[in-house]
């Protein structure tokens, strides 16, 4: 398996305060890699790292190699807009853009110049992906904020499939969902498997053993260790893993 | 014996928090009771004056007679172009200060300028105006050197405006913008300018507001004159000034009330609109932001 | 792309330089203008000379400088008091219904134009003065009230930001140990509120001595030295618009001296309520 995503000891500090230390991953194309640890274990920022949306918050450093492709993606000139858009990324919370749901995700393909009926087209390829179309395509002129927690969080997913990523960063989508919409939200990112890579960050083990997959365990800025869900959960390497796959905390 | 006068204190302390609330409550009633008397004495003594021929004839014997209407266009030119030059101007540096540069030293600099600039008197712009406009550009009394000082004068209220607004367009917004691909630009563009609109129209409004009722400014850059202006070089008199001369000189009371009426409508508009704009600005942002 | 990008920002950058470039242009041409009258007169003649008969060559501004401390200070006496209440009611004590009331009032009466008040003052404070206390009725004490509900929304709207921004838990800490509301308020709120509140004093201190049409209106404009309240005075603004309309030559430049005077004084209290508000943020 060729590697999509790949990290070199990535180190990333917010003033003195460090968040990573020293990170070593690497995700093959089309494979769904899913990060489990608890609060504050350093999960979205390595995921805002790799599309370098950390960019954008004034006072951090960072030091380590991430590779797109092979390419670094913090090499001289490299340009992070169009990085952003091979790299989409879906929020904890669902953001939904304080406009229609036809603009929100027409929102990227507008960015990037897809006009007329061709947007359109895309606005519904998306939503179908993201198994929302049935469900709005009567209303898509209402507001966003109309739809529930749920359909907004789809809402986000179709606004990132919309651009055409090669890679998917999923920040938690399901924490602030009720079971039902996290259910809907899971089985959304089953069907994606394969035509994406994937990055899925959870703190809940259960989810990380429903996703199956290659899971991560990352725990105060560390990846613990990296295996198989079958095999992480039956036989944690790591005493850290095993508490907190066992729900002694976190 | 320590008891009782325990409860001696705490008796005096319950009835001295009585008469504070009292006084802090009566000088509430007191600033609004003040703004009722300015706004309604203005508007009994003036109403009876506004006639459709008071708002749309000229002036004559020096505004003993007649009307306002040359004044009214000198208002209205002077404060739109005080606000196209002021504006681009404001919305520009409140963009660079909320979505570029948020600290280091041009950002000091930057602040310290408006800063300053907001608490530079109305006069010294008109002195100001009065020595370059009119006398080192030689652009005369004129529509261009009114509008021009203005423009200086309101161009700290609309950066400050502008900015909150801009800063209070979630952060969250941005971020799904850049996730996408966004560049700084179109993110500005396309989420924050819209988002921030009213914020910025509010920041506006006020400036039309200051720039109606300012005097001192105007006076010595646009000049006094009562014929109705036909391009920007001609000298014109705002409704402020020509109240200030009709008082001051005491030319005619009754046309003074009369414009003072005008003058006190107009802000009554421009602060209602402003701040209409305003309240559902936010209740947008707040319902948005759940 | 990104050349339209690099575009953007530097044309931003130049914009947004504007308003310091304004302050810029606006001392370069004041002290051009003022400089060399006071070259000639002298610094020390020109600040504390009590005559001023400019077309005769005298060129004293003390009388209006002290003119523009009195009224100042009574705007100041006068207003702040009120305007502190005003504050404290809204932060402390009014349900949200009627704040929601006043402060858009206040809001307005930051918007009234200061002719406005002016003619006010002069149609019915001149006359009650007058009647009531004696002398011309122009005076400092017109000046003063006139002024004093000027400042008023400026200084209200900053001192209630500034108590606003004290946490509640201040509040909740005093009143848990049985404080009453005003000893909550004057023990813990206003002693956290005071680099706030002190800001917002030195702003309306900048309005009250930067005020022209107003002050021109009420004050009577009389060239002496104010021994009592009631006594009529000339401010350093008052001075500069009442003859900037006639003046030539020499009185012209003591005019614009009195106007590079009024700079520095403003750009002074300015720098005082920079590092007042800054000390505030810092802590």
């Amino acid at each position: 398996m060729t590697a999509k995503v790949e990290t070199h000891d990535l180190k990333f500090w917010y003033g003195k305060v460090q968040a990573l230390k020293g990170i070593t991953l690497r995700v093959g194309t089309g494979e769904q890699l899913t990060i489990m640890g608890p609060t504050g274990s350093g999960k979205t920022t390595f995921l805002r790292c790799l599309n370098r949306l950390n960019d954008l918050v004034p006072g951090t450093t960072r030091e380590g190699q991430v590779l797109i492709d092979g390419q670094d993606a913090y090499r001289a000139g490299a340009d992070p807009d169009a990085l952003r858009r091979r790299v989409g990324m879906v929020f904890a919370l669902p953001i939904p853009l304080p406009m229609s749901i036809f603009d929100n995700v027409a929102y990227g393909p507008r960015l990037h110049g897809v006009r007329g009926r061709h947007l359109a087209e895309t606005v519904e390829r998306s939503l179908r992906s993201a198994a929302l179309w049935d469900e709005v395509k009567d209303r898509l002129g209402d507001s966003a904020f109309s739809l529930s927690g749920g359909q907004q969080q789809r809402l986000s997913i179709a606004r990132v499939l919309a651009v055409e990523p090669e890679i998917i960063l999923m920040d938690e989508p399901c924490s602030g969902l009720d079971p039902i919409s996290t259910l809907r939200v899971e089985e959304t990112v089953e069907q994606l498997r394969g035509r994406y890579t994937i990055i899925f960050v959870t703190h809940n083990p259960q989810q990380a053993a429903r996703l199956g997959g290659r899971v991560a365990f990352f725990y105060l800025g560390e990846l613990v260790e990296c295996a198989p869900a079958a095999q992480m959960f039956t036989r944690p390497r790591d005493r850290r893993t095993e508490d907190y796959i066992s729900g002694r905390f976190g | 014996m320590k008891g009782t006068w325990r409860r001696d204190v705490i008796l005096l302390s319950r009835r001295r928090d009585r008469i504070m609330v009292g006084v802090l409550t009566g000088s509430a009633v007191l600033a609004v009771g003040v703004l009722v008397i300015i706004v309604g004495y203005v508007l009994w003594q003036g109403l009876p004056v506004l006639t459709p021929t008071f708002l749309l004839e000229a002036p004559e014997k020096m505004g003993r007679a007649g009307g306002i209407f040359p004044t009214i266009v000198g208002t209205v030119v002077l404060t739109a172009g005080a606000v196209l030059v002021a504006a681009p101007l404001g919305v520009a540096t409140a963009i660079y200060l909320a979505e570029y540069a948020h600290q280091g030293r041009t950002v000091a600099l930057i602040r310290f300028g408006t800063e300053s600039l907001a608490g530079i008197p109305s006069i010294i712009f008109g002195v100001f105006g009065f020595l370059f406009f009119v006398i080192y550009l030689d652009m005369g009394w004129s529509i261009l050197s009114g509008a021009l000082t203005l423009a200086g004068m309101i161009l700290p209220t609309i950066i400050r405006t502008a900015e909150e607004a801009m800063l209070a367009v979630p952060r969250e917004y941005r971020e799904v913008s850049y996730s996408l691909g966004g560049s700084r630009w179109q993110t500005i563009t396309r989420v924050v300018l819209p988002n921030a609109l009213p914020g910025i129209l509010t920041g506006i409004m006020l400036g039309v507001g200051r720039s109606v009722g300012e005097t001192a400014a105007v006076i010595f850059t646009a000049g006094a004159s009562l014929r109705v202006p036909h391009s920007l070089f001609d000298p014109v008199r705002t409704m402020s000034v020509h109240f200030y001369l009709l008082a001051r000189e005491g030319i005619s009371m009754r046309n003074a009330y009369g414009t003072a009426a005008v003058l006190v409508l107009s802000v009554l508009a421009v602060n209602f609109v402003a701040y209409y704009l305003m309240h559902r600005h936010l209740a947008r942002l707040r319902g948005a932001g759940r | 792309m990104k050349g339209w990008e690099w575009l953007i920002r530097r044309v931003l950058v130049v914009m947004a330089f504007s308003s310091l470039s304004l302050l810029a242009l606006i001392a370069l041409f004041i002290f051009a203008g003022g400089v060399p009258i006071l070259a000639e007169v002298g610094v020390e003649q020109f600040l504390l000379g009590t005559r001023w008969a400019p077309t005769r060559g005298h060129y004293g501004i003390l009388p209006m400088i002290a003119g523009s401390l009195w009224v100042t200070g009574g705007a100041l006496v006068l207003g702040v008091p009120i305007a502190l209440a005003c504050a404290i009611y809204l932060s402390e004590i009014a349900s949200e219904p009627v704040g929601r009331l006043i402060k858009p009032a206040l809001e307005l009466l930051a918007g009234i134009p200061s002719v406005v008040y002016g003619f006010l003052g002069l149609v019915i404070l001149v006359p009650l003065i007058r009647v009531l206390l004696g002398g011309p009725g122009f005076s400092v004490l017109a000046a003063s009230c006139v002024l004093a509900v000027m400042i008023l929304p400026t200084v209200t709207s900053v001192s209630y930001d500034a108590l606003r921004a004290v946490p509640a838990t201040y509040r909740e800490g005093s009143l848990a140990l049985g404080a009453t509301r005003w000893q909550t308020i004057r023990m813990s709120v206003l002693p956290a509120a005071r680099s706030g509140i002190l800001a917002g004093i030195i702003l309306g201190m900048g309005r009250a001595i930067g005020e022209t049409m107003a002050v021109i209106m009420v004050a009577g404009n009389a060239t002496l030295i104010p021994v009592s309240p009631l006594d009529p005075v000339r401010t350093l603004t008052s001075n500069i618009a009442l003859e900037l309309g006639y003046a030539a030559g020499k009185h012209r430049e003591a005019l614009f001296a009195t106007g590079v005077v009024l700079f520095l004084i403003i750009m002074g209290l300015n720098l005082v309520a920079e590092a007042v508000a800054g000390r505030g943020r810092s802590r």
